[in-house]
């Protein structure tokens, strides 16, 4: 099954709706509720990054029945320092995404901590992308 | 401790979920900070806040939280509600410091996660 969200940036109001809408598929499909809290937990923050530090991007997602493999493609800026921002603490946030309750550079760990297998490839001036892979059984 | 209670302890205006009011929680985790709450795993607990956006219903969403206490009067917007209701999640206004509501809670007998 392959899945495919637009993310706009800025769009706070919207931001967790491509997650929320993998959530519920994922529920449909039965997979157990702690995997897809932690798929939900990863891609949210991952798509809340896309929101908030990049112009926007898409979300994809490919399903089947081993496990489940998310993308977060976003437009730019990139990350010119991809160690620096795993490290928890770490943070460019404006104070916009600060007053939403993040920025306190705990998403990109946070989603490595819930994923079995992440990789984030950056280009400074192109984008990023964000690769999670988690297993469903 | 049956929500309903809590609701009392905290003197806080059920804003939706009232069909249940019956049910009983026994934890709960307090910050304004979402990244903290995506970090709860598989406990589920109540969780107090101040932040009152669109993504503190998100966030309790992704980490199927559905018990939420507003403190400091932060009142949640129709659209919140609407998403909540969705969810199926109850919600609380209440009117004292995030440092009130902690210790009237913990001094009737709710836990904490960690």
């Amino acid at each position: 099954m392959h899945l495919e969200y637009t993310v706009i940036e800025g769009d706070f109001v919207n931001a967790g709706s491509a997650s929320s809408s993998i959530k519920k598929t994922l529920k449909q499909l039965n997979v157990n509720p702690s995997i897809v809290k932690r798929v939900v937990v990863a891609l949210y923050e991952a798509e809340v990054n896309a929101i908030a530090h990049a112009y926007g991007g898409v979300v994809t997602a490919d399903i089947d029945a081993g496990k489940i493999l998310v993308r977060v493609i976003d437009k730019g800026p990139g990350i010119p320092d991809i160690d620096w921002a795993m490290q928890e603490g770490n943070s460019t946030a404006s104070p916009e995404v600060r007053n939403m309750g993040f920025g306190a550079g705990m998403g990109l760990p946070n989603i490595k901590k819930n994923v079995d297998r992440l990789n984030v490839q950056s280009t400074v001036g192109v984008g990023t992308t964000v690769e999670m892979e988690v297993n469903l059984s | 401790m049956k929500l309903s209670e809590i609701a009392k302890v905290l003197n806080a205006k059920v804003v939706c979920g009232h069909d249940r009011l019956d049910e009983e929680q026994d934890k709960a985790f307090a910050s304004d900070l979402m990244s903290d709450i995506l970090t709860l795993g598989d406990n589920f607990p109540m969780i107090v806040t101040g932040l009152c956006t669109m993504q503190t219903i998100r966030t309790c969403e992704m980490g199927n939280l559905d018990i939420v206490v507003f403190v400091r009067k932060k009142k949640p917007t129709e659209e919140m509600i609407e998403l909540a209701e969705d969810e199926g999640m109850v919600l609380m206004e209440c009117d004292y410091s995030m440092f009130k509501a902690c210790g009237l809670l913990w001094e009737a007998g709710l836990k904490p996660i960690y």
